[in-house]
């Protein structure tokens, strides 16, 4: 079978983006206002206001760097101001986003402050907006296009529908050479054993292993009742009743493919195919984690209504609760409710998002870009220092 | 007080073994067509209370401390003795990983 061709932006790094923003990334908290302030004098420059940056170290500290360069690296993006508080950390983001090869500049507010700050970075991103206008797409293969899944507010209609209509265009994805990375590591509980049968080899699951038994042993020792966060409120609500139950919905939507590597948080694969990535389960920091690591289109099954989107990477959303589907239409891109009263097939179903997948990274807006959903979230392993 | 639509399928069970059915409307006590994905078997449950739209209906008695099993898969222990047809939630099915969870 020919390869599906798209259209999307080539990098000077070879990957392919779907979209073309030019952000301003804050290195640390204080520096918020700062890309806050060229944003608002360079409409259409997306700032990636975010918590932390200070006196965090070790692992914790590296994700952040990791995070923060991998945003800017993504190829969703085509050229980015990075602001900090001071020069050095400052330079170390912006080295990293640099070696993608795209367009990238530092300012450090010390000795300069907010104002002066604002103004240069200003006329760095109206002159990269300008740049990136004139960027244009071409034909891709849609296997070039990095995929992620992650779905939220999860019921049991997730389960019997819109995870398996995602699985669906993860096994036709990975099938034709495609790239999907899936995570959620304590929403695995109790089917964790399904994906270390699916992996790849031994050193794929022994990471996987390794990575789920520090979770667990993470919830173990805090010695909480996880019922009410893990299925929450709203997955019980929908009829969900124990983490067990959920887990089997969540991995539904992986489809059916081998998984071929394990990654740390926001670590960009190495292999084609189906990669599982060690991530919270809270959306928003799991879709930062999955497209600091390079995705650019995302899959969101959605039972109850998660509304979650992300600042540069395109979130589809995909429910078969009819209720859902009714009462937040301006939140769901793709209503396959329809399987629940054996309308169409799964297959079909597939079809349709398959197809909405491709006009998304064509360039259709999904329902959380058009109403601004943008949730930026660094994932913070322990206190800073 | 039955169902209305007596012909519509009112449940989906993943696969053919499972405990319990996911109620796919709004079901009031009464016997209701039930579907099984996999084998695309049909049959009816009567359904003993009312179950809301994507809860859990028992397809059979199951005693106090069952492993019950949905998607061919253990979810969750019984807390007590339940009958086919009753609603199956929190209040009678927790989970066996989380014990802190009961």
């Amino acid at each position: 079978m020919a390869a599906k061709r798209v259209s999307g932006y080539r990098r000077a790094d070879g990957r392919v983006g779907v979209r073309n923003h030019v952000v301003a990334i804050p290195v640390d908290d204080l520096s918020n206002a700062a890309v806050e302030g060229i944003a608002k004098l360079v409409p259409g420059v997306i700032p990636l206001s975010h918590h932390y940056g200070r006196l965090q170290f070790g692992e914790d500290l590296d994700l952040t760097f990791r995070t923060l360069i991998g945003t800017g690296a993504n190829p969703n993006v085509a050229a980015a101001v990075v602001v900090g508080i001071e020069p050095s950390w400052t330079e170390r983001v912006v080295e990293g986003i640099a070696a993608s090869g795209k367009p990238v500049v530092g300012l450090s507010i010390e000795r300069h402050g907010d104002l002066a700050t604002i103004a240069d970075g200003a006329r760095h991103a109206a002159s990269m907006m300008q740049g990136a206008s004139e960027l244009v797409r071409e034909p891709v293969d849609l296997s070039e296009v990095m995929v992620s899944i992650k779905c939220g507010e999860s019921d049991t209609t997730s389960g019997l529908g819109s995870c398996p209509t995602t699985g669906q265009v993860v096994d036709r994805h990975v099938g034709a050479g495609g790239t999907v990375l899936f995570g959620e590591t304590t929403e695995l509980t109790g089917g964790e054993h399904l994906i270390a049968e699916r992996c790849a080899d031994d050193e794929v699951r022994k990471k996987f292993q390794g990575f789920f038994d520090r979770y667990l042993d993470l919830v173990e020792r805090s010695g909480a009742n996880l019922l009410g966060s893990q299925p929450t409120e709203g997955n019980i609500r929908g009829g969900l009743s124990t983490i067990e139950e959920k887990a089997m919905g969540n991995i539904a939507k992986t489809g059916s493919a081998p998984v071929v590597g394990a990654l740390e948080p926001a670590e960009a694969p190495v292999k084609a195919g189906l990669n599982f990535m060690d991530t919270s389960c809270a959306a928003a920091e799991c879709i930062t984690l999955m497209a600091a690591a390079g995705a650019v289109v995302h899959l969101f099954p959605t039972g109850q209504g998660n509304i979650v989107g992300n600042p540069i990477e395109p979130v589809l959303k995909i429910t078969a609760n009819p209720i859902t589907a009714s009462t937040m239409s301006e939140h769901i891109d793709l209503d396959v409710s329809g399987l629940l009263e054996l309308e169409f097939t799964l297959e079909e179903a597939g079809d349709r998002l398959m197809d909405l997948v491709e006009r998304t990274v064509n360039g259709r807006l999904t329902a959380a870009e058009t109403i601004g959903h943008r949730e930026f979230v660094i994932t913070k392993l322990y206190p800073s220092a | 007080m039955g169902n209305d639509d007596s012909d519509r399928v009112g449940c989906l069970v993943h696969n053919d073994g499972d405990d319990v059915a996911v109620a796919v409307r709004d079901l009031e006590p009464g016997g209701v067509p039930v579907a099984w994905l996999d084998s695309g078997r049909r049959g009816e449950v009567v359904v003993t209370e009312r179950v809301p739209l994507g809860h859990k209906v028992a397809l059979v008695d199951m005693p106090e401390g069952h492993k019950v099993v949905e998607y061919l898969e253990q979810i969750g222990l019984t807390k007590c003795a339940l009958k086919a047809g009753s609603h199956v939630h929190t209040h009678n099915l927790r989970s066996a990983r989380w014990q802190r969870s009961a």
